[in-house]
């Protein structure tokens, strides 16, 4: 009979004790808040919330994160003369723009790039504090550090962007701007000036990842769901009572087509295929502008890309620059 | 809840969610394949919109052409101050005033470039204006026949019986510069309507249509070379062609390959017009537009004190060819004529070419007497004053007695006045003697006369 009180669909939700988590290593901060319990919270994860271990670390990125936000949202806002109204109705296109081209690596005046490098220190800043702290909080607990080093992937795509490439390139103006649509504008933008992202064997690879990192995420998450029934998502279960949930998961996939994953390495799948999208990534970014100007013409040079028949008139090309 | 009732909320949600984002469009789209198969060279089309778009590009008809005659007059010789169309039949030249005024101005008439009752009046801007816009069109149809073609334009392609065209840009008057502290823009980050309102630069035009700004962006070369151009840099070049793809009424593959938008393999053909275009839209407001800055009031001017101008979307108007491509041009053959010569000596303002001065003469005799030799006198004065000026000279006769007499009595005429002028400084080289093609006129006092010739 399945535990009718863990499915998302429940009438009932059990609470036990507050749970304080095993005792902290002598010397450092202690966890923080008196732990409460939220209804809600408890129909898309746990009900209780806290107690929550702050430390130096997440302080120190807490703080250099609102510096972050505080000088992207304030430059935004400085953009449409102040007007609260105006903020919010063009938020998805305002932005915070690197420097232009003519400054190189220099430092730009404050309000001509100037502010996005300051952001840009403090955000980054924010982001490997926060890294640290997963780390530290993972061996504080005893575990291993799988969720730290997937961080770390998205951090390298994100350092690619806006800190490693700007340098290779000579140029801070190189950089992604603070901005919804604007970033997206960019990205659109650097496909068009290095001869087409599609011809790029890295961009291709992390995007094969990605769309394998979403089939995998719906394989496990579609399977565990189905063995609910039988206790499939309570791990102590599984283990005890072999041949119920696990083993059905398992034997779907196997009768499916042939082969199943176990327990174990279908989250080890599921983290490589997540890590290699951003670090492929940027390696794809890397390399675009420092070692490749034009992919298209790169594919084409290399066999990549195939030669489509002529279907339109030959003409001549105006122009000498060509 | 009844599940019909839910279902009908779920829609009216739905309807919500597009109404609120704003940029749905409503089915059927039809695509049409143009390039090989399956490289996204397609032209995306709405032909229920596709019928509004009929409706509103409808060419006018043009009214007959008027037959010319031999001795018909030309419009500088019964009009004054006609300084771009002079050469042109009075008759046509009216019919391409009446149409004009149709295309440009049908509520105000003709008084929006003249003044009432006086057509050689150069008081109105508009008229200066105007002057400049026909030596325009004239520039386009007979230089820019590389964009053009042999369709050509006219006023209507612009104007479409407004004043001023719908669709024209001024310079962006916050610049690239930012507040003194904090927001620089980068004249970007904001709904730019001119760029399909994203976030790209909304004011392209002054660094790539009035300037001669690299639109070219992508290399040459596989690996990287001496080629320079920013991220930021490229934002400006798309900025400018989703300008090109919205005036057009097209998607980038009109004119570009799916595959690398800098390489010219496999482009269109069409790609080579537009290239023309963006030379000519910069000659236009380099030559023509731009340079009439001082001629407008401060009112017609953009937000940075600038003339108007022209980009694609002034002509084109959300098609690829104006007018659905209609050769309204053909029938106004004086838009499509060479241009005639604009740079003019200033003494023309004083004596304009195709002046007549009248020197009249007595019954039989061709000796001057009377007026006459104040006529010649302060004729030789006025050239005098006026070195580049150069005339002819016709004598003429009336029709009593020997016609041979006549014609010889006419010679002589115009040989007395020859000589007067030639006595009162005038230079041989600057008089030309032009037998007329009627030497014979009436028995009027009138027809017994030499007329002095302003020809250059």
């Amino acid at each position: 009979m399945a535990a009718e009180y863990q499915n998302f669909f429940t009438r009932v939700q059990v609470r036990g004790p507050v749970h304080m988590g095993p005792a902290l290593a002598p010397g450092t901060w202690t966890r923080q808040g008196k732990p409460f319990f939220v209804y809600w919270y408890g129909k898309f994860g746990d009900a209780q919330i806290g107690p929550f271990y702050l430390g130096f670390l997440g302080l120190a990125s807490i703080v250099c994160g609102i510096i972050a936000i505080e000088i992207i949202g304030l430059n935004m806002w400085a953009s449409v003369g102040w007007d609260p109204v105006q903020f919010v109705r063009q938020l998805p296109w305002l932005a915070l723009e690197p420097p232009p081209p003519e400054y190189g690596l220099s430092l730009p005046p404050l309000n001509k790039g100037g502010w996005w490098l300051v952001a840009g220190f403090f955000l980054t800043a924010s982001i490997l504090l926060w890294w640290v702290r997963t780390y530290r909080r993972a061996r504080a607990l005893g575990m291993g550090t799988h969720v730290a080093w997937a961080f770390a992937a998205a951090i390298w795509l994100y350092l690619v962007l806006g800190f490693i490439r700007p340098l290779l390139m000579g140029s801070w103006s190189e950089a992604v701007p603070f901005g919804i649509f604007p970033h997206l504008d960019w990205t659109a933008a650097f496909s068009i000036r290095y001869g087409n992202l599609f011809y790029n064997p890295f961009h291709a690879l992390s995007i094969a990842f990605l769309y394998g990192s979403a089939l995998l995420f719906a394989m496990h998450g579609g399977t565990i769901l189905a063995v609910s029934r039988f206790g499939g998502e309570r791990e102590l279960e599984q283990i005890t009572d072999r041949g119920t949930a696990s083993e059905r998961a398992a034997l779907f996939w196997r009768w499916t087509m042939g082969f199943n994953a176990t327990m174990e390495s279908i989250h080890r799948w599921a983290w490589w295929f997540a890590v290699l999208c951003p670090l492929a990534g940027g390696i794809g970014i890397l390399l675009t502008g420092t070692a490749v100007d034009n992919w298209y013409l790169w594919a084409v040079k290399h066999g990549v890309a195939p030669a489509y028949p002529a279907v339109f008139p030959s003409f001549p090309i105006p122009g000498v620059s060509q | 809840m009844s599940g019909s009732s839910r279902r009908l909320l779920g829609l009216a949600g739905l309807g919500a969610a597009l109404l609120l984002s704003g940029c749905w469009e409503r089915p059927p789209v039809e695509s049409v394949q143009r390039g090989f198969r399956g490289t996204g060279m397609v032209h995306v089309a709405n032909p229920r919109l596709e019928a509004a778009k009929v409706a509103a590009n409808e060419a006018p008809e043009s009214s007959p052409r008027v037959a010319v005659e031999p001795g018909t007059p030309l419009a500088r010789d019964v009009y004054k101050n006609v300084k771009v169309l002079g050469d042109l039949d009075v008759g046509n030249f009216t019919r391409l005033m009446a149409a004009m005024t149709q295309w440009v101005s049908p509520e105000q008439g003709c008084n929006y470039c003249h003044k009432e009752g006086n057509f050689e009046d150069e008081s109105l801007y508009t008229k200066h204006v105007a002057r400049r816009m026909l030596q325009m069109t004239q520039t386009v149809n007979s230089k820019w026949q590389t964009h053009v073609g042999a369709t050509g334009v006219t006023c209507y392609t612009c104007h479409r019986g407004m004043p001023v065209p719908q669709r024209i840009w001024f310079k962006d008057a916050e610049g690239l510069e930012g507040g003194v502290f904090a927001g620089w823009r980068y004249g970007q980050n904001a709904p730019a309507r001119t760029a399909g309102l994203s976030s790209l630069p909304k004011e392209p035009f002054s660094a790539y249509l009035l300037g001669n700004g690299e639109i070219r962006v992508g290399s040459s070369k596989a690996l990287p070379s001496e080629h320079v151009a920013s991220i930021q840099h490229t934002e400006w070049t798309y900025a400018l062609m989703m300008h090109f793809a919205d005036s057009l009424g097209v998607n980038c593959t009109f004119c570009h390959n799916a595959h690398n938008f800098a390489t010219w393999d496999g482009s269109p053909p069409t790609r080579a017009t537009a290239w023309h275009g963006i030379r000519m839209v910069r000659a236009l407001n380099n030559e023509y537009l731009e340079p009439l800055g001082p001629t407008y009031p401060k009112a017609a001017l953009g937000p940075a004190g600038d003339a108007p101008k022209a980009y694609c979307a002034t002509c084109h108007k959300g098609l690829n060819k104006p007018l659905y491509g209609a050769a309204m041009a053909r029938d106004y053959p004086e838009l499509l004529a060479p241009i005639p010569v604009v740079q003019r000596a200033p003494a023309q303002t004083v004596v304009p070419v195709g002046t007549i001065t009248k020197v009249f003469f007595v019954v039989g005799r061709s000796d001057l007497a009377g007026e006459a030799i104040e006529t010649v006198d302060s004729t030789a004065k006025s050239l005098a004053a006026n070195p580049a000026v150069k005339v002819a000279i016709s004598g003429y006769a009336d029709k009593t007695g020997n016609a041979d007499k006549n014609l010889e009595l006419a010679k002589n005429r115009a040989f007395a006045v020859r000589d007067a002028l030639k006595k009162g400084g005038v230079g041989e080289e600057r008089i030309t003697m032009r037998k007329p093609e009627f030497v014979i006129g009436g028995a009027e006092a009138d027809a017994r006369r030499v007329e002095i010739i302003v020809v250059e």
